[in-house]
């Protein structure tokens, strides 16, 4: 938060997810946003100021409950309580109340002054139904002003509740013996929690909630005796019995407040355009036809022109020549000019050159998310993926990832569970993306004459990596912890507003610019600086005499075991290819004393024939298809993963994979094609073993480290 | 006891208890599914999983594994 920030009243905006929340943020902040992320998760905290009344309004995430499980839910919690907004505005979908008032009650525990902004009040008055605000707000003790974030209905109003508002609300009354239970144990909290705290940590406590009690430290044991006289009275849990409470109180309040026409349980307009979208033999082909419409226009057409088009004319016609040439003629140094042109401008188109595509796929994914077909995707693709703890939703950055990686790991924020999101981001590049297709074109071209089973082979090793990471990683203890439940609301149907569209896909795109571009720039500095420097810092015209060169030399030893050690150019060219994969081929065309290459290398395919055999070859191009990726798809897994640790242990994992798989390849074809057997040969088939292991065993990770600890002690 | 797993598409069910426990427990608590209340199942995925459900007045889908916890008459 900036200085200014201390002075102005702080205001909280909760509610549930599909309610209008962005839509009313937005209006309420207008233009003067920042984004950042809550402590420890990967979750957007957005803010901005409200300039007309002169506060400072934090958008919480959509959550449906403050139960200590979901980050989303421990994050607005935590907030709420240690942070105490001065106020709070709970948005409250008014076609969907009884689970949207649900939150609320939890809300107006907390005893922080609320006012509820019932949303979608034009939906409503369409459908003929009728709510009594004045009567709502007598019932939940706290002003209701009915609005239509989407019009910007009832702002005003909303403006001047927020600014008067400073009552503490009045809790909603539950039943009496759980009133009386309730009131039991505030007598044993009281003193020990903040006074505006007092009910809702009794009801938590209540509820048995673990993270509320270790808040409380103490005097656990009294309150477990109220608790459990309570339950044997009523005959059923506590938590069971709030909850159920919780919804009835809700639901007397509803039914005193709304006339409505539609009888419960009938057929909207949504839930006959979900018959159709959900449909037992329609559901599929409508799938797989929306993401061909998704694959076709943000990477075949229009993000592909607009890529294109950036790459080609924008830099490699206007941008490129033009700044070399003008600082040709200004008699800069060719040095300097080397380090701009080559350097920085082609860094920065690196990483400008995505952003077409990127823009086009951000806006049909907003649609996809804001109409409510995403969440049926997940319903629909459920089954195929949850085994491999991803969700049905990491289809599409799979999909999106066979024409570019970056988009296609961006693409993964749409997930709805923490560990779908980060296994997910870890693992979309091991399919095969459009810059890694002359590669494959090179192998199979110089090495098993041009054969169309090498590009299918490699995509079934980029499939094969991505389902058996999700058995793998899901077993790893930091991914783990969260349960891998699956009650999702199926939001109804509705248009996206075009607002809405426009300005999400633009802060996603810029959050890339801004985030990654950095260290995208940064790391094809280095890169460029190690491959036309020599060691005495001067330039060199050829890159066998850069520093690379040495530096490849050097590491070449590494992959040995992979087939393709021996002749340090192969090194070279997978480091290139960090910058872009599709560097490799080029890179290989100078290395061999060619000045320019097809794109698929044909000048250097009678080179390599003579250099690799073809299963070291085929060893080479998987180990190229499953290690770390460019550094612009680094640069967007760092924006998912949240830190530059979990990053680091990602492109590790990947790396390790691709040596794992490469040496496998290599080190069995050579023993079943040509009867080669070495001390590698055994390790390869150690390593197949322990694979099996890890993918079998229940807990591999844990038990692991429970047997190197066991043998440290 | 009957669970909401075994429960036709197009049929209604009351619910009687939440045997599931933890977070999973308080999840399908939290998103209505409460003791004493009525739900419709609409229909079950293309592949055979997740189902669909209606309560409260709106849609929300879950894993037959799930409904298998919820316990119904």
């Amino acid at each position: 938060m900036d200085g200014g920030t201390e002075l102005s009243r702080v205001i909280a905006l909760a509610g549930n997810p599909n309610c209008g929340k962005t839509t009313l943020f937005n209006r309420l902040t207008g233009s003067s946003q920042k984004v950042g992320n809550w402590p420890g998760v990967t979750i957007d905290r957005k803010e901005g100021r409200i300039k007309a009344i002169g506060a400072v309004l934090v958008d919480l995430p959509g959550i449906y409950s403050l139960s200590p499980y979901s980050p989303e839910e421990v994050v607005s919690r935590d907030f709420l309580l240690d942070s105490r907004p001065d106020a709070i505005i709970n948005i409250v979908d008014a076609t969907n109340m009884e689970r949207n008032l649900y939150l609320t009650s939890q809300i107006l525990d907390m005893g922080i002054p609320t006012v509820i902004a019932l949303n979608m009040m034009d939906t409503v008055r369409r459908d003929g139904t009728v709510i009594d605000t004045e009567k709502l707000s007598k019932a939940l003790g706290c002003r209701v002003v009915g609005i239509s974030a989407l019009k910007g209905e009832g702002m005003d109003e909303l403006l001047e509740a927020i600014s008067s508002a400073g009552e503490t609300p009045k809790p909603v009354r539950l039943s009496d013996p759980l009133e009386k239970s309730i009131s039991e144990i505030s007598g044993k909290l009281e003193g020990k929690v903040p006074d505006g705290h007092l009910r809702w940590y009794s009801v938590k406590a209540l509820e048995r909630d673990v993270l509320a009690i270790e808040r409380i430290g103490e005097s656990w044991e009294e309150i477990s005796e109220i608790i459990d006289d309570l339950e044997k009275a009523e005959d059923d849990e506590s938590d069971s019995l709030v909850a159920s409470e919780r919804y009835s109180s809700i639901s007397d309040v509803v039914v005193s407040s709304v006339k409505t026409k539609r009888a419960s349980g009938g057929y909207t307009t949504s839930d006959r355009i979900d018959r159709i979208v959900t449909n037992r033999w329609l559901g599929l082909p409508i799938f797989a036809g929306v993401m061909f419409l998704v694959y076709y226009i943000s990477i075949t057409t229009v993000g592909g022109w607009g890529t294109d088009w950036v790459n080609d004319v924008f830099f490699g016609e206007w941008t490129i020549p033009g700044a070399a040439a003008w600082l040709e003629s200004m008699a800069v140094d060719p040095v300097l000019t080397a380090f701009i042109v080559d350097g920085l401008i082609a860094g920065v188109g690196a990483v400008l050159g995505f952003l077409p595509q990127m823009l086009v796929l951000f806006v049909l994914l907003v649609i996809l998310e804001d109409s409510g077909y995403m969440a049926r995707i997940a319903f629909v693709m459920d089954r195929v993926f949850r085994r491999f703890g991803l969700s049905g939703k990491s289809f599409i950055p799979i999909l999106i990832g066979t024409g570019c990686g970056v988009p296609g790991i961006m693409a993964s924020r749409t997930i709805e569970s923490e560990r779908g999101r980060r296994i997910t981001a870890m693992t979309t590049t091991f399919i095969p993306c459009s810059a890694k297709l002359p590669i494959i074109a090179l192998i199979a071209g110089a090495l098993f004459g041009g054969s169309a089973l090498v590009a299918l082979a490699s995509y079934f090793i980029g499939v094969l990596a991505i389902l058996l990471s999700g058995i793998i990683l899901k077993k790893w203890p930091s991914l783990s912890g969260t349960p891998s439940e699956f009650i999702m609301e199926l939001p109804p149907y509705h248009i996206p507003g075009v607002a809405t569209v426009i300005r999400s896909t633009f802060e996603k795109g810029w959050a890339f610019v801004r985030k990654a571009g950095t260290f995208i720039l940064l790391a094809c500095g280095i890169i460029w600086f190690l491959s036309a420097f020599d060691w005495s810092m001067s330039m060199v015209g050829d890159i066998n005499d850069s520093m690379l060169a040495d530096i490849g030399n050097a590491i070449t030893w590494i992959f040995v075991p992979l087939g393709w050690g021996d002749e340090w150019q192969f090194s070279v060219g997978t480091i290139t290819g960090l910058l872009a994969k599709e560097n490799v081929v080029g890179t290989f065309g100078v290395l061999f004393g060619f000045s320019e290459v097809a794109e698929a290398g044909d000048e250097i395919w009678p080179i390599i024939g003579a250099m690799l055999t073809p299963i070291a070859g085929f060893s080479f191009l998987a180990f190229n298809l499953l290690c770390a990726p460019c550094f612009a798809a680094i640069g967007a897994m760092r924006r998912e993963l949240g830190t530059w640790k979990a990053t680091g242990a990602a492109v590790l994992y990947q790396c390790l994979l691709a040596y794992a798989v490469s040496m496998v390849i290599f080190q069995i074809g050579s023993l079943l094609m040509y009867g080669t057997f070495g001390i590698w040969t055994v390790a390869a088939f150690a390593t197949v073993a322990l694979a099996a292991y890890i993918l079998v065993s229940k807990e591999p990770f844990a038990r692991a480290r429970q047997k190197i600890s066991e043998a440290a002690a | 006891m009957a669970t909401l797993r075994e429960v036709a598409c197009g049929g209604s069910a009351k619910v009687m208890r939440i045997s599931a426990q933890g977070p999973m427990r308080k999840r399908i608590m939290d998103m209505g599914i409460t003791k004493g209340c009525t739900v419709i199942v609409r229909k079950v995925a293309p592949l055979g999983d997740p189902m669909e459900v209606c309560v409260r007045g709106y849609e929300l889908s879950l894993r037959k594994s799930e409904a298998e916890a919820i316990e119904v008459e």
